[in-house]
């Protein structure tokens, strides 16, 4: 349960994907610790209300959010972080996008459409990212050229193929990024 | 996998308001105890950690063998995140924790870092 004494670093990457892609799978498939899950405050805009004052009316509600954890070595973590793709929750994603190394976007090849708004919020919020196109017992093998074409991804965005089911296969996307991540620095 | 629960959209609401365990305190600044940000408590603060909340005590009793992150207190305690980080300022600024801060915003493109990352990857899972 506990961390090693000597640990001294911690790092983060964002698992996101739209509604049911598969982001608790994988990290569960990966995770060192039965997947946690922590509840976050997110502020919504009130709905059914006449606002007579004429400020927007917030309400204050919890969302929760599951994680994963992988010691790397004694001196080492890394946490896995399933981030809901919703634009309103945004306010989550500024926290936990600040000093996280990248994401691994989960795909969907039946319902890529739904990713668009996952890739605008990885974008805005400058993180590096691969696409791991999650198989489906349903989905036959898609051309992966076809997902990076109907995504609109650049060239050098890498794009694999992952059963977030297998602790291989995620292990393999999640390596996939961090090489990613290497090659950028140039 | 299509089956996968749909908790990440529950929205929940506590049962004891959150400003009466957080005591009226605000929150610490966003870069302090982040989910990641690594806590345990320092050795020889059982007695302090007597006259604290229950949920201080529950966080208190928890970090007494080892560190974890703030995220992983949150998770045990099911206490929500925000709370947890106005808990832990507190108890630092008592000096009851020991905190190790994550790999700070200027590492994030650093090539050390990321040679860790990969091989512990590669020395994990074999690949």
């Amino acid at each position: 349960m506990y961390l090693d004494p000597a640990v001294s670093r911690s790092v983060k990457i964002l698992v996101v994907g739209h509604f049911g892609v598969g982001k608790t799978t994988c990290i569960g498939s990966i995770s060192e610790i039965e997947p946690l899950q922590t509840e976050e405050e997110i502020t919504e805009a009130s709905e059914g209300f006449d606002d007579l004052s004429g400020t927007p009316d917030k309400t204050t509600t919890t969302v929760a959010m599951d994680f994963g954890r992988l010691s790397l070595s004694d001196t080492l973590v890394l946490y896995l972080f399933g981030t809901p793709g919703q634009e309103r929750f945004k306010e989550m994603w500024e926290g936990l996008s600040r000093g996280a190394l990248g994401a691994l976007v989960l795909v969907d090849p039946e319902r890529l459409h739904e990713s668009f708004p996952i890739l605008d919020l990885v974008e805005q919020f400058g993180l590096t990212y691969a696409i791991g196109v999650n198989h489906f017992d349903s989905t036959p093998d898609y051309p992966l050229d076809e997902v990076r074409e109907a995504l609109n991804l650049s060239e050098d965005t890498p794009v694999v193929p992952c059963d977030v089911r297998d602790q291989g296969s995620s292990a393999h996307a999640l390596i996939t990024l961090v090489k990613h991540l290497m090659s950028t620095l140039g | 996998m299509h089956d996968e629960p749909d908790s990440e959209l529950e929205l929940t609401t506590a049962l004891v308001p959150l400003f009466v365990i957080a005591k009226g305190r605000a929150l610490p600044a966003d870069h302090e105890y982040e989910h990641t940000t690594l806590v345990t408590a320092q050795e020889g603060t059982e007695a302090a950690s007597r006259t604290l909340t229950p949920e201080a005590r529950a966080v208190m009793d928890l970090i007494a063998d080892g560190f974890l992150s703030v995220a992983e207190i949150s998770g045990y305690t099911r206490l929500p995140l925000g709370i947890v980080r106005i808990l832990l300022a507190q108890m630092a600024e008592d000096g009851l924790l020991y905190v190790r801060n994550p790999a700070p915003r200027a590492e994030r493109v650093d090539r050390e870092l990321l040679t860790a990352v990969l091989d512990g990857l590669k020395t994990r899972f074999g690949a």
